[in-house]
């Protein structure tokens, strides 16, 4: 008999790691470190989610291993391009390396407009960042995942928009990953000044098959009268572990639309959470996924109405093949101030396989007596007369299918002003049917 | 010549196989011909129709349908309608979300060769131009298929895709319903153009109208799921002043 073989030194994320990276950030504003050290903390103290949990009530949790994985320290060779439409700036991430970055124009500069990656944004513009970084933060469960990536973040950016400056144009972030066990914490803060308007669009890739692990977060901030468009659209590895949580704030009269895209990833978890704090301020939260394989994406969301004549929309729909698992879990609260709310919460599961696997739990906490609010979930498979209509036209079955899972989608990117990006995403979603 | 034989066809719903709806038909069409079918309501036209562009509720209990001297029973609906069969369909779906260049662009990729591209300037040069001669406003290239159109525009519709796609026969079940009088000319004289040896058409209609535009080789009467009586365009106006009862009196007199 051989003698057992010595332990493999498996590469964590440990405090060893923690440190080191904290003393390459030594450059970092003081609050900056300080607050990276608190989440480590956070991040040792918070349990792993347990059976217990209703904000994980139908996750697998047996999957969620974070061990293992390490900070990659070199680019990728391989990047993939995804911002094929015309945009303003962009910052590309490979494996935390800050690849590439397209110079604001002149003019935006000129009016104030700052779109930088974040450890520079945190030189510069401290301030700014601390000001807004994670304020109010999404808590719909997943607090041990952000603390993680306050704690390892470095990757990311800032958009901040000065009062009154409209851009068409949008901004685009890619953070691609490549390369065995290793993981990436992105991010990113989108600040809009009253009556600015801007598009932030960000990709999370795998540039391989290889084992990941991603979380994500954003601070989405539409001062007064903004108007704030926030596109995240993911296709990780089909063996990545993945976590996005997004924190949505929206003052008085301003329109946030945001839109999470979820091609890939063995698990998924996505958080959403809007905050409506001044009267007519509206948030329209849009998600689509194609869940394939035996992958599971997890939704949490929360509409929270503070003020008066606030209005959400929030329409997730899925597309489940294969043995897919999809849970979807929203909450709409209306706080006692928030009369004449107009809150609306749909889930739509488009079923192509039996072996898949919808979970719907819709909610709602009014504490506002003169407000309108409904939701509601609805699986519903192809229509066979659809289907049967473009097969009589010679369309082959599997393009037929195909065709009716993006008029599904439709619905969803319609609602995108931006003609180029919604091309641009309807072909990411169709490569992920080119197997 | 191409030709398309329908042979002592028994069609029943695949939930009911044991009642039959069509029961025992033959008729024969080639290319260049034009063939009326009339008869009333719950005769089983439309389920003629719809099981000979291979739809999944109806069932052929026997008989054959032959296209070239080769069956298309066993061919799935696509491959029929890639083979040179058109359905226009008395009642088309509405599909949400395709837009009407996308399905038509599918379905004329559907029948280039894996790898071939699309021209897509020749595509949208050939599409504007049937649109034009079908009077239908370009905007709808890009509304969805059927979505929200009036009767007289799906109607308007599926010949349009007809002329995009070129089948050697096509089965048009009650195009003319929905229409009024300047669409239906309009429809009638898309049809015409599209008339000549390399088409042949099966036209199920309630009225005579249609047939003083498109102008039909035979006419047949089908009754009870079978043809009971066949002849030239005069059968039609035989039928209009008499009614079918004329036919259900001469059947039971035999
Ligand atoms: N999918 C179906 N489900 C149930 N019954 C059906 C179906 N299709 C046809 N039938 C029945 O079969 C018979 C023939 O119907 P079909 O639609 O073929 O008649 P038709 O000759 O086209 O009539 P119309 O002139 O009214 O269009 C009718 O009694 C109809 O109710
Ligand atoms: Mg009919």
């Amino acid at each position: 008999m051989s003698a057992s073989a010595a332990p493999t030194l498996t590469p964590s994320l440990d405090s060893v790691r923690f440190a080191t990276h904290l003393s390459q950030r030594s450059y970092l504003p003081a609050w900056w470190l300080e607050t990276k050290k608190a989440a480590w903390n956070q991040f040792n103290a918070l349990p792993m989610p347990s059976r217990t949990d209703e904000t994980w009530r139908f996750s697998s949790l047996s999957s969620l291993d974070i061990s293992g994985f390490e900070l990659p320290e070199d680019a990728s060779q391989h990047i993939p391009n995804l911002s094929d439409f015309p945009h303003a700036a962009e910052i590309i991430y490979s494996n935390r390396q800050l690849v590439a970055r397209s110079a604001v124009p002149a003019d935006l500069v000129a009016q104030g407009v700052i779109f930088a990656p974040l450890d520079e944004a945190l030189t510069k513009h401290g301030d700014l960042v601390k000001k807004y970084f994670q304020k109010l933060p999404a808590n719909l469960g997943s607090e041990k995942f952000v603390a993680l990536n306050t704690a390892f973040t470095g990757t990311g950016s800032l958009l901040y928009v000065p009062k009154g400056v409209e851009i068409t144009s949008p901004f685009v972030v890619q953070h691609t990953l490549s390369g065995a066990n290793k993981a990436a914490f992105p991010h990113t803060i989108v600040i809009l000044e009253d009556n600015a308007k801007a598009t932030l669009v960000e990709f999370f890739v795998s540039a391989d098959k290889s084992r990941h692990l991603a979380s994500g977060v954003n601070d989405l901030h539409a001062g007064p009268g903004a108007q704030l468009t926030y596109v995240g659209a993911q296709n990780w590895s089909a063996d990545t572990l993945a976590f996005q949580t997004n924190s949505i704030v929206a003052e008085r009269d301003a329109k946030v639309l945001s839109l999470n895209v979820h091609l890939g990833g063995r698990q998924a978890r996505h958080e959403s959470h809007s905050r409506l704090l001044g009267p007519g301020a509206h948030s329209e939260m849009l998600a689509l996924t194609v869940a394939t394989g035996d992958h599971e994406f997890d939704q949490r969301t929360l509409q929270t109405h503070v003020s008066p004549n606030t209005t959400s929309n929030l329409l997730y729909k899925n597309a489940l093949l294969d043995t897919a698992k999809t849970i979807f879990s929203g909450l709409i609260i209306v706080e006692p101030d928030a009369q004449k709310t107009d809150a609306y919460q749909k889930n739509r599961n488009l079923i192509l396989s039996d072996d898949a696997e919808a979970h719907s739990l819709p909610g709602l906490e009014i504490q506002a007596n003169d407000v309108r609010c409904s939701h509601g979930s609805t699986s519903s498979r192809i229509e066979p007369e659809q289907e049967f209509y473009l097969q009589a036209r010679g369309i082959k079955p599997e393009a037929a299918k195909q065709m009716l899972i993006f008029a599904f989608f439709e619905e969803v990117l319609n609602k995108l002003e931006n003609e180029a990006l919604h091309k641009s995403l309807s072909t990411l979603i169709e490569s992920k049917f080119k197997k | 010549m191409s030709s398309l034989e329908i042979r002592d066809l028994v069609v029943a719903l695949t939930a009911t196989p044991d009642k039959p709806i069509v029961k025992g038909l033959n008729l024969t069409i080639k290319t260049g011909e034009v063939h009326a079918i009339m008869g009333p309501n719950g005769t089983g036209k439309s389920t003629l129709s719809k099981a000979i562009a291979g739809h999944p509720d109806y069932q052929i209990i026997s008989g054959d349908v032959i296209l070239d001297g080769k069956s298309i029973l066993e061919m799935e609906p696509d491959e029929r309608a890639r083979a040179g069969l058109f359905l226009a369909f008395q009642y088309p779906s509405e599909i949400p979300g395709v837009s009407i260049a996308n399905f038509l662009r599918a379905a004329v990729q559907a029948r280039m060769a894996e790898g071939e591209e699309l021209d897509a300037t020749g595509y949208y040069k050939k599409l504007y131009g049937k649109m034009d001669m079908l009077k239908i406003d370009r905007k709808f290239t890009s509304r969805s298929v059927n979505e929200g159109f009036s009767g007289g525009e799906k109607k308007r519709c599926e010949i349009l895709q007809m002329a995009m796609l070129e089948p050697s026969f096509s089965l048009m079940d009650e195009t003319d319903s929905g229409l009024d009088i300047d669409a239906l000319k309009i429809v009638a004289e898309g049809v015409n153009a599209m008339r000549g040896d390399k088409l042949g058409v099966l036209l199920i209609t309630h009225y005579q109208r249609l047939l003083d535009y498109i102008v039909p080789d035979f006419v047949h009467v089908m009754y009870d799921g079978r043809i009971v009586k066949s002849g030239d365009k005069s059968l039609a106006l035989e039928l209009e002043a008499k009614g079918y009862d004329w036919v259900k009196t001469e059947l039971a007199a035999v």
